[in-house]
């Protein structure tokens, strides 16, 4: 049998689960999340919107096909990653798979982890967590390995501004094109800088906090990103001034609810999010559906939406807010992730259709 | 919304189960039938399989137990009427029939449309250049196949691609006729037997080594696109899917990969137009993001199936709704009833596909798996680690293993040329092989199966080698117990790693560990299947037990209203949907009654395993471990035991002896009619007869015994290296070199011999008793002579043949049995007649094959009535007997010879058909025409060949050959028959046997009967083994053989080509009437 060190995953309710530690030995807080995406560990650690978050991933056998190098594109991003490091702040599996098998692999996830200092734990029942935390809502809690010491009270990464520590801290451009389009940094996913580069527009990455309306741009994007939108009152601010110029707008993820308030609507936070690649969400008034990949804790009010904007789609599963348009301006946004990575690829089209805008 | 133009469907089913072709379409037909009768739609079904479930009473408005072939399809249009017509249920039979009926213009001449997919998409799909050609159009890969009419064709594309290369006939079963070839040589042969099956065949560049990766997509016609599963190949390409482990969802493939591919599979359908459900399956390079397109199946599968098990996601239904112009959004996920279909289920569990082959059934066959399908069945299994899974099914299939380890060990006699070569036991060889000391590299190396897979099997070898380093319970360690759980240990494998002991007790050992792991708390959990991975809320009842969690998802009620009923298994040779239908039958009386039905069952194929058919549903293991696991969580009011054939009865005393209530029958009285010798006392006692038999255990005893009895006899060694497990032996010779086969005569291994009666009639009883009191019976009488295995004869129901006096008798004896063993519930009797002189056989108290189709045809359900009693209902005899019949109902049997290479397809005390039908006619003439068609066999037009055997069977058949001389059939006959034939005036041609072709006095002067064959120049062959010396073997072998593979129509027995020419001189395929069976 492996030698294997005991680990704790403490809930704040009071909830222990005994299971194994991996990665990184130290203790570690967060917000308590689970994903039922059933690939894509590497692409879920690394996106920013996870920032804050220990990540319980239903299925059960993680590690299969070890992590891939990094390897920098033309555009000096990663092509594997997400972003430059690991967000996530702990993982939660069941099965961890030693060896990994795959041409593209590297390294394994348990190397990876302790190289960016990330603690994992194995061996815990993450169904039974999945439906203790789908029952009470995502709650806080830590992975303590055997020998460390950590108890509640801790931080809840909610009351902090995510955002701001996961955002660009300067001005970067990428990709040469005719249209510039301005990207909002709230926490981006390299694929989203993807999406763009590969259809030829020039992208100017600002800070959240940065005031864009100074630039000159043919559209503005704003990305996903962790946490409260309540934080950016800055970028709201921003936008709202963006609006009067009727260039043209898209969101996602946090750009959808950055854009909603924006718009005078107003944000609520889920019982416990959606992560998951199985998202299903339909066109509103059409009979177009799709699935989708999404990762937020937060989402629209569509009852508040002002009277000059509509739901544009709409979850299938629990009838939440899924996107918003201006009904006369060229302003849209999605609260999930048309760029995928991971996940389905359905949706990669909005892009087409925003830049066709421009 | 809903086409409301469409009030009535025709639904065509897939016959009999054969391989490449079972029981997933049992539970695709009833998917889709309950689909449409939920909607208000009269439902038309046309399926000679009598022993379905979506032929019973109840699931279509209308039934026709008739052959799914053009002809007759278009009669039933012609009668019925419908709008609308379903094809993509009932595999590819259905298919084939619905596009020559779209093709030859029926469809649009009774007005009938195709609902889902168009006709044009299937065909599509079907035609390879035509499916290149759609793919090429989008920029899709498939394998480049270059179509070849004929051999030289076929060569020149060989030139072009290099070898190795892939041969496929175009339009066939599951692979039918295809295979590798690594040179000219190959080459040849193999386009040769393809060509036998169609005219056209494909020659594609190999991609031996790649991964296989199936996508199981549905479409709506609003263009909504959805993907339920993925499942990942564990054998690589070159193992047909069907022959393969798949596990689902897929293992080694990144979120790249992964979407990338269900990109690739979306774009697909879209393009081809699939409206409803659809199997993509590619080949993916396992160095790169490359892939070639393999096939698209545009209808339900049997991965179709798989994937419905494996998600909870009801494909069948869902697709049938489609086909009717619903959106995905329109319909409701079936499991948490407020989501909607429009998703992709979210899987917190791994399952393991396994198939079970039956190989050591078949005289000749080759053990080696490849490009075309051998298996006969297959086992999924749920686990929350791979080794779990495996593990489980490993167990699952049946063929006597504990697991990936600790089984007994297997003989191979070079392990490098067995890793290279797989076969059957392929996965035995990689655990023999990690233990001989191979590598996981090496093993990838000579496998190329994805190292992934052979590290966590290489794991689960270390687990038991490091419980082998304790030799007490006591000493081995909590952690290491429950580890060996998690990866899918039984209590077996840990006793044996432990005790190190094959002799002796095992039970008893078994018992240890299970008190030892329950002392520790080591105890498996109940899990959900439920789409969502826990993320909704889920009322679902489909269930899987694992120790890799500590919660429980289900709160037991513990009031004693569940009733256990435990299924039958992987479907195999001799065990198939005939319990299924018992195991339905069973539950849905249990539910009526007001009782919790709970079913225990782990084959995919089955309707037993839908989790709308009982109120829980355990996806699990029939093992005893397994089934007291579940048992003490349901703590049930009973558990129904006799009707999912052998596996469950086999149980009963282990269960009984634990304090579990077995219903009907009890344990001890199940287990006289099972040991051979308290039975054969029971009947002595009674005063009825039995052939004489003896179990002995030194070859002078057999000697003994033979003197005393005389030949033939019927000989069952216990263990057997390779062949049938028994035999009829007619002479000294024959005996002794059977009995070489076997591994030794001795205490631990006696062999059981028994006095044969040649020209014996086999009469079947079945009947369910209450308290001994036999409340209704069927008898029925097989076609041919005892030595056919029940499992294969034809058998005619009422019997046809039979004196009064032996039904009589008959009925005595059977009453006398069932007041001895106290029967309650169902109980089968095989009897031998001869003269009035009968003889009882053997007597199982429990459900038999023929119960659904003896239920059927007198339309009394025997299960309902068996099952009343089981729970102490005390019914009513029902007031109705055979006698009442004014209709006959005939079995044919399905073989599959076909597919099994080599394998010499003449039936004997052994079974190897696969399937069967069941037909209704006025007469015996009708109903056997209808069940022989059925199988798959044509009245033959012209010109027939024959050798019919020795000298009794000669004259059995002449009348036969009269009566094909006097309906002018031209008449080809091997030397003894063509005598024997011109003797009595009537007219033949002399053919040659294959031994006499180099006789200078025959060459030239007469063909050869094998040409004949191979060029089709008969259209049927009637040989009748003569003998069984070498010589007549070998001969007759060539001829059977040939038939087979050149698809040419073969009796080997002289009483059913009797029955079968009887029946086609006396009327034509016009003559057979197309009545419902509500018109019977």
């Amino acid at each position: 049998m492996k030698e294997r060190i005991s680990a704790v995953l403490k809930l704040e309710d009071g909830t222990l689960f005994r299971g194994y530690s991996f990665g990184y030995g130290g203790p570690v807080d967060g917000e308590v999340v689970f994903s039922t995406a059933m690939v894509g560990y590497p692409e879920s650690l690394t996106d920013p919107s996870y920032s804050g978050q220990i990540l319980c991933v239903t299925y059960p056998l993680i590690g299969n096909y070890g992590v891939p190098n990094e390897g920098f594109d033309e555009l000096g991003i990663s092509r594997n990653f997400e972003s430059e490091q690991i967000w996530v702040r702990g993982l939660v599996i069941s099965d961890y798979s030693f060896e990994y098998s795959h041409w593209d692999a590297v390294k394994s996830l348990d190397a990876w982890l302790k190289e960016q200092r990330i603690p994992g734990i194995y061996g815990i029942d993450t169904r039974a967590l999945t439906q203790l935390l789908r029952e009470k809502g995502s709650m806080l809690g830590m992975i303590v390995p055997e020998g460390e010491t950590k108890d509640f009270p801790v931080d809840d990464p909610n009351l902090a501004n995510q955002i701001a520590l996961v955002s660009t801290k300067e001005v970067l451009t990428y990709g040469e094109g005719e249209k510039t389009v301005v990207l909002v940094d709230c926490g981006v996913k390299h694929n989203i800088l993807r999406c763009f580069a590969e259809r030829g527009v020039h992208l100017v990455r600002v800070p959240w906090n940065y005031d864009f309306n100074q630039l000159e741009y043919d559209g503005l994007f704003i990305s996903n990103g962790p946490g409260n939108p309540q934080f950016c009152n800055i970028t709201v601010a921003n936008l709202r001034k963006a609006m009067e110029r009727d260039k043209p707008i898209f969101g996602i993820c946090m750009g959808n609810q950055l854009l909603a308030r924006a718009g005078g609507a107003n944000t609520f936070k889920l019982k416990y999010g959606h992560r998951s690649h199985n998202q299903p969400v339909r066109q509103v008034g059409t009979n177009r559906c799709f699935v989708t990949s999404q990762n937020h804790g937060f989402a629209v009010d569509d009852k508040t939406l002002g009277k000059d904007w509509e739901p544009w789609f709409v979850n299938m599963n629990d009838g939440t807010n899924e996107g918003i348009r201006h009904k006369f301006k060229p302003f849209c946004s999605v609260q999930f992730h048309p760029e995928a990575s991971s996940g389905p690829t359905d949706t990669k089209f909005l892009f087409d259709e925003f830049i066709s805008k421009l | 919304m809903k086409d409301t133009s469409i009030k009535k469907v025709l639904l065509l089913g897939s016959g009999a189960l054969k391989i490449g072709q079972a029981g997933e379409f049992d539970y695709s037909g009833s998917q889709a039938l309950k689909a449409l009768r939920e909607e208000g739609i009269e439902t038309v079904l046309i399926n000679p399989n009598i022993a379905t479930v979506q032929t019973s009473e109840g699931v279509a408005d209308r039934i026709y137990f008739l052959p799914v072939t053009p002809f007759f399809v278009e009669k039933v249009i012609a009668r019925e009427r419908p709008q609308g017509i379903l094809l993509s249920f009932g595999g590819q039979t259905a298919l084939n029939c619905g596009v020559a009926l779209y093709e030859n213009g029926v469809l649009d001449k009774y007005n009938v449309h195709v609902l889902g997919t168009p006709v044009q998409a299937i065909m599509d799909t079907e035609d390879r250049d035509l499916f290149i050609k759609r793919l090429d159009e989008i920029g899709v890969k498939t394998i480049k196949s270059h179509p070849a009419g004929d051999i030289a064709q076929a060569r020149k594309a060989a030139a072009e691609l290099g070898y190795p290369l892939i041969v496929r006939a175009a339009y066939a079963l599951g692979g039918l006729g295809s295979g590798f070839c690594d040179n000219d040589a190959e080459l040849e042969e193999t386009c040769e037997k393809a060509f036998s099956f169609s005219p056209q065949v494909l020659v594609e560049k190999s991609l031996k080594g790649w991964k296989e990766i199936e996508y199981e997509v549905v479409r709506d016609k609003y263009d909504n696109c959805i993907t339920v599963c993925n499942m990942e190949n564990f054998d690589p390409l070159g193992i047909h899917t069907g022959e393969s482990i798949v596990v689902a969802p897929s293992q080694t493939l990144s979120n790249k990969d992964y979407y990338f591919l269900r990109e690739l599979s979306i774009r697909i359908v879209r393009h081809i137009g699939i409206v409803g459900e659809c199997n993509v399956q590619f080949a993916y390079d396992p160095n790169a993001m490359d892939y070639r397109v393999i096939e698209v199946n545009a209808r339900l599968s049997r991965s179709s199936a798989l994937a419905s098990k494996a998600t909870g996601y009801p494909l069948a239904f869902v697709a049938a709704k489609l086909g009717l112009g619903y959106g995905l959004f329109d319909l409701k996920n079936s499991v948490t009833k407020t989501t909607p279909a429009f998703f992709e289920p979210a899987l917190d569990y791994i399952v393991c596909k396994i198939p079970r082959w039956d190989l050591s059934k078949f005289h000749g066959v080759s053990r080696k798996i490849g490009s075309s399908m051998k298996s006969v069945g297959e086992v999924m299994s749920v686990g929350r680690t791979f080794e779990e899974s495996i593990q489980k099914g490993l167990r699952m299939i049946g063929q006597g293993a504990h697991g990936f380890v600790g089984n007994k060990e297997l003989q191979v006699a070079d392990i490098e040329t067995a890793l290279k070569e797989p076969t059957d036991n392929r996965i035995f060889v990689i655990s023999k092989a990690m233990r001989a000391g191979y590598t996981v590299d090496r093993i990838h190396a000579l496998t190329k199966i994805d190292k992934w897979f052979l590290e966590k099997l290489a794991g689960i070898v270390r687990t038991y080698e490091e419980m082998s380093g304790y030799d007490r319970l006591e000493d081995l360690p909590a952690e290491l117990l429950l580890l060996a759980k998690q990866e899918g240990f039984s209590d077996f494998q840990v006793q044996r790693a432990v005790f190190k002991d094959t002799e002796g007790n095992s039970a008893e050992r078994m018992d240890q560990v299970r008190a030892y792991r329950k002392k520790l708390g080591i105890v498996p959990v109940v899990k959900q299947i439920d789409t969502l991975a826990a993320e909704f809320p889920a009322q679902t009842n489909y269930l899987y037990l694992t120790y890799n969690g500590t919660k429980n998802d289900i709160v037991y009620e513990n009031d004693r209203r569940s009733v256990v009923v435990l299924g039958s298994g992987a479907y195999r040779i001799g065990s198939s949907v005939e319990f299924d239908w018992c195991s339905v039958t069973c539950l849905k009386t249990i539910q009526k009654q007001g009782y919790r039905g709970v079913m225990i069952n782990y084959n995919p194929e089955t309707v037993s395993t839908d989790y709308d058919m009982c109120d829980r549903l355990y996806f699990d293991e029939l093992t005893f471990e397994r089934v007291m696991d579940i048992i003490e969580l349901e703590t049930p009011h009973g558990v129904v035991v006799s009707v999912g054939g052998q596996i469950p009865n086999n149980l009963a005393l282990r269960l009984h002896r634990h304090g579990v209530p077995i219903l009907g029958t009890s344990a001890e009285d199940i287990d006289k009619a099972e040991d051979r010798h308290k039975f054969s006392t029971i009947v002595d006692a009674l005063g009825v007869d039995q052939p004489q038999w003896s179990e002995l255990t030194t070859m002078e005893d057999v000697d003994r015994f033979i003197e005393k009895v005389g030949f033939p006899v019927l000989v069952r060694p216990s263990y057997v290296l390779s062949g049938a497990a028994m035999n009829v032996c007619y002479d000294e010779e024959k005996l002794r070199h059977f009995l070489s086969l076997a591994v030794e005569v001795s205490q631990e291994h006696p062999v059981v011999i028994s006095k044969f009666m040649t020209r014996a009639k086999e009469i079947e009883f079945d009947a369910v008793a209450d308290k001994g009191e036999v409340l209704a019976y069927a008898i029925s009488e097989h076609i041919e002579y005892a030595g056919v295995h029940s499992g294969d004869a034809t058998i005619q129901f009422p019997p046809q043949k039979l004196y009064v006096e032996t039904v009589r008798r008959i009925k005595k004896i059977a009453r006398a049995i069932a007041g001895t063993l106290n029967i309650s519930g169902p109980f089968n009797i095989q009897f031998l007649a001869k003269e009035n002189k009968i003889k009882v056989i053997e007597c199982n108290l429990r459900a038999s094959r023929s119960f659904p189709f003896v239920s059927k045809v007198l339309k009394i359900d025997f299960i309902e009535l068996a099952t009343k009693v089981m729970l102490g209902l005390h019914p009513a005899a029902p007031g109705k007997s055979a006698f009442d019949l004014d209709y006959v109902g005939v079995k044919s049997s399905q073989f599959s010879f076909a597919r099994l290479e080599e394998a010499d397809p003449m039936l004997g005390v052994d079974m190897s058909s696969t399937g069967e039908v069941g037909c209704l006619g006025d007469d015996l003439n009708e109903a056997l025409l209808k069940s022989v068609i059925s199988v798959g066999y044509e009245i033959p037009r012209g010109r027939i060949l024959l050798s019919t055997g020795d000298a009794l069977t000669k004259a059995d058949m002449l009348l036969a050959c009269k009566l094909l001389n006097e309906h002018g059939y031209e008449l080809f006959a091997t030397g003894g028959t063509y005598k024997y034939l011109v003797e009595n005036s009537i007219p033949a041609t002399k053919v040659l046997w294959p031994s006499e072709c180099d006789n200078p006095n025959f060459k030239g002067r007469f063909k050869p009967a094998l040409e004949m064959i191979q060029g089709k120049e008969v259209d049927m062959v009637i040989n009748i083994p003569k003998d069984f010396s070498e010589l007549e073997l070998s001969n007759g072998y060539k001829l059977r053989r040939a038939a087979i593979d050149f698809n040419v129509p073969l009796f080997t027995n002289a009483r059913l080509a009797t029955a079968f020419i009887r029946a086609f001189t006396s009327m034509s395929q016009d003559d057979i009437q197309i009545k419902a069976w509500d018109e019977y």
